[in-house]
């Protein structure tokens, strides 16, 4: 059982004292289903409560979540085939990005996800999913391949940031980003984006420019990490908390403000609990985004883009 | 009232330059500057004269949006565009609206880029220019419309597209709508580069985060004025983060010209001459395939 966090504390709690009756239901060999049962509807209550009524600041904590499936589960539930392929071809090849061909019910298809590791070996690693420019740069040749045989794109996002370091820098991290959100936005084959934890910025929308993103129920997409917000408008870090509310960073709130096509629902506490159904959820709006997407010629694609990104903003237009 | 005027004199000799906040667009009104890099003195008509570039080490100061049109673009030419768009307080942020408010009157334009039309040398051009004295630049909702209103007429007109940045970034209080600015601007470079245009990006100081990372990069040629600040990351971020001293020149446009990311550095007296020869080189009647 995966560590439980503060706003699920009293699902946890009701739930380990069922197993402990049941444990001593089965010792004792007394039968006590009669209050296992009230417990258990009381359990199915409590679950409902909680996970229906999440704060934003409680999602945040979901998409943190250290045993939250990666690009990589995703990758093994719902696809065949794949083939990871590596580097950038420039200057190497960073692992806090993956990607590769693969299958999708019988069609040939490119996936491209940010890359976090579970453990401390694997996080160092992968940079905790945050890139170098040679990541974006990596995507981008496999958007030019996919493009080139025309098979539909598949994008994971799951990353804090773009990594703020000495060599990013010196290696382009703007360009490497900006050059990303230029080429997509040209691509003549259907591309989704799906938002699986945390979607941080520039560092996200480098692989975010699609003709429909989608954001699993408890991920985040936002301009700034909660900490960064507080810091920034109110010099305090530790008013995060309060930022997760102002900054509407969640799927619902994306969602509301257009800026999204849809919202993966997650298994109830969050799509650790259960890759599978999970995997499942998300293969099924795969599979409509392309069903939908197929419909539509190169240049309605390119044009789908456009409008979609075209229309976003918000201001107040004085006639003269 | 008075303790503030005379907290806000001593901030202003900190920062080495008296600027007289009040009369719009205009050079300090008070007579002597000085150089904030070689601590000269001088006169600020001398400076003016010198296109606020300090005569002796060639500091580069901040301009407003308005004195690079003025030696940017043919006098007289310029035809500004989109001033009738005004921001929004999507988020709801307190006090949002009146620091708009406050920065427009002191700046005298509607948001922090001013776009329009203009010719250089003859040759009509669109023009974008952001100014950092309006919120640094940031970029919001309308920063994002009006460049990509400028984009979409010189694509219409088949007219190059001439950008100059000064910005910290995405504008926090608009959130991921900001964010969203940087593809809306690129996908609308996108479709002015496929129809064989010319886009200049011009990168001034300072230039950081969500507007580095878009449009300020997807230049056909990426210029910079000298000792211009322009990264992704902040320098403290990346000092946190790398836990190391960073070279002095970080982040500087030669830091950037050094490491192949830029495609020239040019003097700001030289800036008008250049681009006109830039954007000369590249009218319609290269090699004709015929």
């Amino acid at each position: 059982m995966s560590k439980s966090l503060d706003f699920e504390e009293p699902v946890v709690k009701l739930r380990e004292k069922i197993e402990e009756l049941k444990e001593i239901a089965k010792i004792a060999e007394v039968d006590m289903s009669t209050e296992i049962n009230t417990l258990e509807t009381r359990l199915q209550q409590l679950e409902t409560k909680i996970y229906t009524n999440m704060e934003p600041w409680d999602r945040v904590q979901v998409a943190r979540h250290a045993q939250r499936p990666t690009t990589m589960d995703y990758i093994k539930e719902i696809f065949t085939d794949f083939i990871e392929l590596h580097g950038d071809r420039a200057f190497g090849d960073d692992e806090a990005i993956i990607g590769g061909i693969a299958s999708f019910e019988g069609q040939p298809i490119t996936i491209i996800g940010h890359q976090r590791g579970k453990t401390t070996k694997e996080n160092i690693r992968r940079n905790f999913g945050m890139p170098h420019p040679e990541g974006y740069r990596k995507a981008l040749r496999l958007m030019k391949q996919a493009e080139k045989f025309k098979r539909p794109i598949i994008c994971f996002i799951d990353t804090k940031g773009a990594y703020p370091g000495k060599a990013a820098e010196e290696r382009g991290q703007s360009e490497a980003i900006a050059k990303n959100l230029f080429e997509m936005a040209g691509l003549k084959v259907p591309v989704i984006s799906v938002v699986i934890g945390e979607g941080g910025s520039g560092g996200a929308l480098a692989l975010g420019v699609a003709n429909k993103i989608y954001m699993l129920e408890n991920s985040t997409y936002s301009v700034i990490s909660p900490e960064g917000a507080a810091s920034i408008l109110w010099k305090d870090a530790t008013l995060a908390k309060q930022a997760a509310e102002a900054m509407k960073i969640t799927a619902f709130d994306l969602k509301d403000m257009g800026i999204i096509d849809g919202i993966v629902i997650e298994v109830a506490g969050g799509a650790h609990r259960d890759v599978q159904a999970q995997a499942l959820e998300l293969k099924k709006c795969i599979n409509n985004a392309l069903e939908e997407l197929h419909a539509l010629s190169e240049t309605q694609l390119i044009d789908n883009r456009y409008d979609k990104f075209r229309k976003i903003g918000e201001f107040i237009e004085e006639t003269n | 009232m008075a303790i503030r005027s005379l907290l806000s004199i001593n901030k202003k000799k900190q920062k080495g330059v008296i600027v007289d906040r009040n009369k719009e667009n205009s050079f300090p009104a008070d007579l002597m500057a000085k150089c904030p890099e070689c601590k000269k003195i001088y006169l600020t008509k001398e400076l003016e004269n010198n296109l606020k570039v300090c005569p002796q080490c060639d500091y580069h100061y901040k301009m407003t949006a308005f004195e690079r049109v003025s030696i940017l673009l043919d006098e007289g030419t310029f035809e500004s565009f989109d001033e009738n768009l005004r921001t929004s307080n999507p988020l709801k942020f307190p006090s949002y609206l009146e620091k708009i408010e406050i920065d427009s009157h002191k700046t005298g334009l509607n948001e922090a880029v001013l776009t329009g039309m203009g010719s250089i040398k003859g040759t009509q051009v669109v023009v974008a220019i952001m100014d950092s004295h309006f919120r640094m630049g940031s970029m919001g909702s309308v920063v994002g419309e009006k460049i990509t209103r400028a984009i979409e007429k010189a694509t219409e007109y088949e007219l190059p597209f001439i950008i100059f940045t000064a910005s910290g970034g995405a504008r926090m209080q608009e959130g991921v709508i900001s964010l969203m600015q940087m593809a809306k601007t690129s996908v609308a470079l996108k479709r002015h580069s496929d129809h064989g245009l010319l886009f200049i990006s011009i990168m001034t100081h300072p230039t950081t985060g969500g507007v580095s990372a878009s449009f300020a990069s997807l230049g056909d040629l990426n210029i910079a004025e000298p000792q211009a600040l322009i990264g992704f990351a902040g320098r403290r971020v990346i000092e946190q983060t790398v836990r190391e001293k960073l070279p002095d020149d970080f982040q500087t446009a030669e830091f950037l010209l050094a490491h192949g990311q830029l495609d020239a550095i040019f003097h700001r007296k030289e800036m008008r001459d250049k681009l006109a020869t830039i954007v000369k080189l590249h009218a319609k009647g290269g090699v004709s395939n015929v």
